[in-house]
């Protein structure tokens, strides 16, 4: 698709060419990474000063050599498939029951009284807290884990598709009912793809939550995945094992960030927003 | 009447709660009837064990909340103003906001230890970037025709970075604080129910452990009514911060 609208544009007098444009991205990038890096020199260099002690800041370095021996053991692949198959998992489930639910609502009104009170009173609640609770039901294992996560990241699903639904352009429902759209055809090439920009940022706000919340579960209930092999290294006093363990997860964080945008423009870039410049 | 009506979804929830309990559907065990949790809750209330923890919970992620806004704050609307602050610090932002911040948890702890310090700067480290975002998108957005006027009518670079930046970058800038106030609840819970000696989490693990399930759901609930009712607080503060908008 990006291939399509790449070569129908038309080029711009004075816009800086393909290889210009390559260039200067790759500059920026440059730029961008000049100040990680110094922030890794000086984590380095305060480590190696001697005013902390190697557990309370292990060397960048040590930590480097860390993750590639839990890299070449495979370790470090298992723990962080099984925290992406949980915090994905959990963000499907959410995704399309929260626009579910959403559409539902915004839909019908008996389903819209049940649903708003506990809508409402429910986002602004920290789930976390019904940890115990869903423990207590579901014991520790993937099902437990998975529906912590779907109870948090669900909520800002259900808010943007109700909100998306409520903003669509009166007219364009009308008229695509006055041209005999049933209400089937309606929701699907009408109402699905004028909400779909809100519904995305939605979706943007939930990915994060999951991966939090995955990641928190872990911490908390063991097993296998990033936060618990975390844990598991803090418990034996191993600094290296901890600060490795955020490295990864942040590592993961920014990736599965990063893929939610590009997917967001590969999505929408129908919609008038892909003109705009990017900001991600 | 009609706030009833909206509302009694939620009755019906409790009412069911109450009735699978009693009757025996599910086992008392994982699921004790709501009005003993509320005898629960009363017992907890009277002996002070809500309070004191509850007193802990809320300095602690109030202490962290603070600091957060104001150094998110002043780096958000720094990183606006200040071309080369953005150009240094813009990347390091924009790398640790998709972080999770809870992987930070054993972290704090290896610093600061099991007590008050490290669940403060775990909340201010974790609160901190999305009130940054928001300061500087706010900021950023400020109206150019506005600046130059004021700098036309002679307001030095510092009154116009107070009276007009500050002001426009106030109502995004709201928003990230709010974000930040459920984040340092869920940090606040997560982070009691793995390390801590006192504190709201620590009691629901301990009365959990314990198997005193009535008790532990009070806690669940206190905590959770807790989050709703601070956010509602908030919204309605920030209308009335924002009153002068309309």
């Amino acid at each position: 698709m990006a291939r399509v609208a790449g070569t129908t544009a038309e080029p711009i007098p004075g816009e800086p060419g393909r290889a210009q444009r390559a260039l200067r991205a790759s500059g920026s990038a440059m730029a961008g990474a000049a100040p990680i890096l110094l922030l890794g020199l000086a984590w380095e260099a305060l480590a190696m000063s001697g005013s902390l002690t190697p557990y309370q800041l292990p060397r960048l370095s040590a930590v480097l050599v860390r993750i590639w021996t839990d890299a070449v053991d495979g370790d470090l692949l298992l723990n962080i498939g099984v925290t992406l198959y949980r915090a994905l998992t959990g963000f499907a489930i959410a995704a399309v029951a929260g626009v579910i639910l959403g559409m539902a609502m915004s839909r019908n009104a008996a389903v819209r009284w049940l649903f708003d009170p506990i809508v409402s009173v429910g986002f602004p609640m920290p789930k976390i807290t019904f940890l115990p609770v869903v423990m207590l039901w579901l014991n520790v294992h993937d099902v437990a884990k998975i529906t912590m996560v779907v109870l948090d990241a669900i909520f800002p699903v259900v808010t943007a598709t109700i909100a998306g639904i409520a903003g669509i352009d009166r007219h364009l429902i009308w008229s695509a009912r006055n041209m005999g759209a049933s209400n089937r055809e309606l929701l699907w090439q009408i109402m699905l793809p004028a909400a779909l920009p809100q519904i995305m940022t939605g979706l943007q706000v939930a990915l994060p939550i999951a991966l939090i919340v995955a990641v928190l579960v872990e911490m908390l209930m063991g097993g296998y995945g990033l936060g618990a092999a975390m844990v598991h290294a803090w418990r034996f006093a191993d600094s290296r094992g901890v600060f490795a363990g955020i490295v990864e997860i942040a590592v993961v964080g920014y990736v599965l960030v990063k893929a939610m945008a590009i997917a967001r423009r590969r999505l929408l870039i129908w919609h008038q927003e892909a003109l705009a410049p990017s900001t991600v | 009447v009609s706030a009833l009506f909206r509302y009694l979804p939620l009755l019906l929830l409790a009412a069911g709660w109450e009735l699978v309990s009693r009757l025996g559907l599910v086992s008392t065990l994982a699921l004790p009837p709501l009005s003993q949790v509320v005898l629960a809750w009363g017992e907890m209330v009277k002996s002070g064990e809500l309070v004191t923890n509850g007193a802990a919970s809320l300095w602690r992620a109030g202490a962290g909340l603070a600091l957060a806004t104001v150094a998110g704050g002043a780096l958000g609307i720094a990183m606006a103003w200040w071309r080369p602050v953005n150009a240094a610090l813009g990347p390091l932002v924009e790398i640790f906001y998709p972080m999770p911040k809870s992987a930070l948890i054993p972290v704090t702890a290896v610093w600061l230890g099991f007590g008050d310090g490290s669940k403060v700067l775990l909340i201010f480290l974790g609160c901190m970037l999305p009130v940054t975002i928001g300061a500087f998108n706010g900021a950023r957005g400020s109206d150019q025709a506005l600046i130059w006027s004021a700098r036309s009518m002679g307001a030095g670079r510092l009154t116009v970075l107070w009276d007009v930046v500050m002001p426009s970058a106030l109502p995004e800038m709201l928003n990230g604080i709010r974000t930040a106030l459920a984040l340092a609840f869920i940090l606040l819970v997560s982070s009691e129910l793995i390390v801590a000696r006192e504190g709201l989490g620590n009691l629901i693990g301990y009365l959990g452990n314990n198997g005193t399930y009535d008790a532990m759901f009070a806690v669940v609930l206190t905590v959770a009514f807790l989050g709703f009712a601070a956010d509602r607080a908030y919204q309605a503060l920030m209308r009335r911060l924002l009153a002068w908008r309309e």
